[in-house]
């Protein structure tokens, strides 16, 4: 369909169709909704040789990720350049990710990444207790915290190590049936 | 997984290892995990791939793994950044990937869209959408899985109520207004005496304004020979023509249809519930990770809502924990502690039976008391109120009956020692027994009521028809009567105790008022309540056939009734109400009271004669004689047939077969079992070797790589 915005060449407008979930309006629509984020940094019309990137908190004050107690964490695993800045591609995959239709072993990886907040590839009891500090506050004491950890390693450790990798993480997804309804972000 | 620098790091034996091990990328297992399609795993709405080769990152493979296999598949399912994805993209391995393989990512991805959309249309066309929406926005999915349910019934009465209009009211509406030829139902008087076919309203001398209260709310006077109750439809066949209309043989069938169907729907609705609860039972390994991994719902983007979130994920932690704990100690029990755990808990069984049968002799004696009052207050009119209260001394019975139970089954279970999750369960099932048992108690009464007689009045007819000209319609007015005075319940509840709670509470500083707090909604104890509702519409119907209608009016004012006061006189509960296995609880109580509401229509059908002055049935002894005359009337070798089926010789062998189909899915369900659990130790055994021998291979590579720069040392 002939189309009369002038913010994407069409060219560029087929890459991102490839690349992510969305269709042309929805990327249209994200467009705008990132450039309202900083109107004086981002251009209205795409330049993709510039640099353009937007610091972290500034896109962490949008709704959508704004009560969400991981959103830091999601942030920083989307923002590639590691410097807590995050440009319009970076954007655009978070949310095509985050989508409801993108497959359940996509999204397992990057949910791995956003739980392994120590980084060393693995869940480990450190992870599970910021996790845990993240969605109940200083409600739970530390003996519940532990009997928690414990629980969460008993369940989903298969290997014996005392810590989650990657497999044992993906095959405790899988048997979720509410992470692909609750890891999805509407934009 | 992405590769990243292998970092040396230290395992917890202290053991020399590379955390991130190119080994592991070169495994079959890891290849084929990656090699995976992502149809059938998780949600049906994705779109089914063909079998997609995920590319390997090339800039980060470039570092000496290029043996590897660069298989090349939809861009939009690699796990690598856009800027990665434009440069894949851009070059020629993709360009020939395109060339072979037709893309069809796009088109699916339109087809899904549309999907998407034409299923979003439907949805906006649900009945109160938004309007649930809103409620598990602020109160969470506990309390929204009771009003979807609410709205369930609401559709099932109105199903039901259509297919009795048009079986039965519009046939009866056609023929009253003169349109086809129709005869009346007439019993032969050599059959019966004369006596049992007179049936006519007792003529009040006073006609009063209030009477006619009394009768809008008792079913009786102006309304009892109108299309609310079965002695109105006394109509035989209507004929057109050719066309012939049974309506005996509809009346009937219209029964055994809104059974059935309200049997199947609801079992359908169960199963999709049963299978996600099954699933969480069985793999009880999953509870906590589930709540901890996909607990947080990420479109969450109300403050309020986030806020109840993390409070209901709190209390679903300490709760799982709680039964923890009470495992633990229920399996640290010592045989002494056991024996008198057993004790206490028979002797309270013994104790809620008591109470039980307490209950259920008050609901006798007021039914027989209402009724014997009836036939008087006919003759003479008393004061209005205490008319209406023995019209409505059942239901009040009863009505209390049921709030004072549950009280005190909570405070029994305490002393019984059970798990928390347990402890609700049961006091939903003793509740739920309580409730229906009453109903069926006051069936039975009024049913000693119409087959006993003094002395042989009973002969001539088979039942009293000095005091029940027109049985059936008398309990169609009992239905009537409790299904108004429970609407007035709730109403009067919701108004005038909820309401001047919230007002106190609010406006009153007094220290005791804000410790009592708002009311919470209570998921249970407002779930019994429609049950309750629903077993009365189901009974009722075959005596009312407008009751279904009526049913579907009252629920829909009760769901807005509920739904204003939940808003603004209620709090979010504190511990709320757990979803996860609602839903098929819900059901599984209404599937108890469907076949507790067959009983009554079982034996009105099948034993007690039906009326001979009122009512479709009036040719035939009982009611069930209508079917065995129809198929009569059948060609002869269909006929032999039917009976055939019906008779011993085919049941006993059809019900073995069934015994025999049900024992072998069983046998399957536990072969299915025992090899899930072996598999998962397999598993679990599989990852372990496979450590061991990474470990083992990259030490004993070190060592060699070692070795060899030591002796090429030594020689130079």
């Amino acid at each position: 369909m002939g189309s009369k915005q002038s913010i994407f060449t069409e060219e560029q407008l087929d890459e991102y169709q490839d690349c992510t979930v969305f269709t042309r309006k929805e990327i249209l629509r994200l467009y705008h909704r990132y450039h309202s984020l900083a109107p004086e940094i981002v251009p209205c019309h795409f330049n993709d040789c510039a640099d353009i990137k937007l610091p972290l908190e500034l896109i962490s004050e949008m709704p959508e990720l704004k009560e969400n107690p991981f959103h830091q964490k999601v942030l920083q695993v989307f923002s590639e350049d590691k410097q807590n800045k995050m440009s319009f591609n970076d954007f655009l995959n978070m949310f095509s990710i985050l989508s409801d239709l993108t497959p359940q072993h996509l999204k397992a990886h990057y949910a791995f990444k956003v739980y392994d907040f120590n980084s060393d590839n693995f869940i480990c009891q450190s992870d599970v207790e910021v996790m845990l500090a993240k969605l109940t506050g200083d409600e739970l004491s530390d003996e519940e915290v532990q009997l928690v950890c414990n629980k969460v390693m008993e369940e989903g450790d298969l290997d014996g190590d005392g810590k989650l990798s990657f497999t044992d993480f993906e095959y405790m997804i899988t048997r979720a049936p509410d992470f692909m309804s609750t890891f999805h972000i509407r934009i | 997984m992405q590769l990243e620098k292998p970092s040396p790091s230290r395992s917890k034996t202290g053991g020399f290892f590379l955390s991130l091990n190119p080994l592991l990328h070169e495994l079959p297992s890891y290849q084929s995990l990656i090699r995976r399609t992502s149809a059938g795993k998780g949600s049906t709405k994705r779109r089914n791939t063909a079998p997609s080769y995920l590319f390997t990152s090339l800039t980060h493979r470039r570092t000496g793994s290029d043996e590897l296999e660069q298989n090349i598949g939809p861009l939009r399912e690699m796990p690598v950044s856009i800027e990665e994805k434009k440069r894949i993209r851009a070059s020629p391995d993709y360009q020939t990937y395109m060339l072979t393989k037709y893309d069809q990512g796009r088109l699916f991805r339109k087809r899904a869209r549309f999907i998407q959309t034409v299923k979003e249309r439907l949805s906006s066309l649900y009945l109160w959408k938004t309007d649930i929406h809103d409620i598990e926005g602020k109160f969470g999915t506990g309390i929204r899985s009771y009003f979807s349910f609410l709205r369930f019934l609401v559709l099932l009465n109105f199903v039901i109520f259509l297919l009795m209009f048009t079986l039965v009211i519009l046939p009866t509406i056609i023929s009253t207004h003169q349109v086809v030829n129709t005869t009346h139902a007439e019993v032969p008087s050599s059959v019966v005496a004369q006596e049992c076919t007179v049936y006519e309203q007792p003529k009040t001398k006073l006609v009063l304004f209030y009477s006619y209260v009394i009768n809008l709310f008792s079913g009786t006077g102006f309304l009892e020979q109108t299309y609310l109750f079965y002695g109105f439809y006394k109509f035989d066949y209507l004929s057109s023509g050719n066309f012939h209309y049974n309506l005996s043989l509809a009346y009937f069938m219209a029964t055994c249809f809104y059974i059935l169907l309200s049997l199947f729907w609801v079992v359908k609705r169960a199963v999709e519930g049963f299978k996600q609860s099954f699933i969480r039972s069985e793999d009880r390994f999953q509870s906590f990770c589930n709540k901890i991994f996909a607990g947080w719902d990420f479109c969450i983007t109300d403050q309020h809502a986030a806020k109840l979130k993390h409070s209901s994920l709190q209390y679903e932690l300490k709760t799982d924990l709680n039964e923890e704990r009470m495992k633990q100690k229920i399996a640290d029990r010592t045989k002494k502690e056991k024996f008198r755990i057993y004790l206490l808990r028979v002797f309270l069984n013994l104790v809620v039976l008591m109470i039980l049968f307490v209950c259920f002799y008050c609901i006798y004696e007021t039914t027989v008391f209402s009724q014997k009052a009836h036939k008087r207050s006919a003759d003479n009119v008393e004061g209005f109120t205490s008319d209406l209260i023995v019209e409505y001394l059942p239901s009040i019975v009863i009505t209390a009956a049921n709030f004072i139970t549950p009280r005190l089954f909570e405070r029994i279970i305490q002393f019984e020692d059970y798990s928390p999750a347990f402890e609700i369960k049961f006091i939903l099932i003793r509740s739920v027994f309580v409730r229906l048992a009453n109903i069926i108690v006051l069936l039975l009464s009024l049913w000693s009521q119409i087959t006993t007689c003094d002395d042989d009045a009973c002969k001539p007819c088979g039942y009293n028809n000095k005091l029940y000209p027109c049985w059936e319609t008398r309990i169609g007015q009992e239905m009537y009567k409790l299904m108004i005075f429970d609407l007035i319940i709730i109403s009067s509840v919701a108004l005038f105790v909820e309401f001047p709670r919230k007002l106190i509470v609010t406006y009153c500083t007094w220290a005791p008022f804000k410790w009592w707090g708002q009311q919470q909604f209570s998921v249970p104890q407002n779930v019994l309540e429609i049950v309750y509702g629903q077993t009365i519409c189901w009974i009722g119907t075959f005596y009312s056939p407008l009751l279904p209608g009526i049913a579907t009016i009252k629920y829909f004012i009760i769901f807005y009734i509920k739904k204003i006061s939940l808003m603004n006189n209620c709090r979010p509960s504190t511990r709320p109400f757990r979803a996860s296995s609602s839903n098929f609880f819900f059901l599984a109580v209404l599937l108890i009271g469907l076949p507790l509401a067959c009983v009554p229509i079982v034996f009105s059908v099948g034993v007690i004669k039906s009326s001979k002055s009122c009512g479709p049935f009036v040719k035939y002894n009982i009611s069930w004689h209508v079917i065995p005359a129809t198929i009569d009337r059948f060609p002869k070798g269909f006929n032999k047939l039917l009976y055939g089926l019906a008779s011993e010789a085919f049941a006993v062998p059809f019900f073995l077969f069934v015994c025999l189909i049900l024992f072998y899915l069983v046998a399957l369900a536990g072969a299915h079992k025992r090899v899930i659990d072996q598999l998962r130790e397999q598993l679990a055994m599989h990852g372990r070797d496979k450590q061991y021998l990474i470990k083992k291979l990259t030490r004993d590579s070190l060592i060699l790589k070692k070795r060899s720069t030591m002796s090429s040392i030594q020689e130079n």
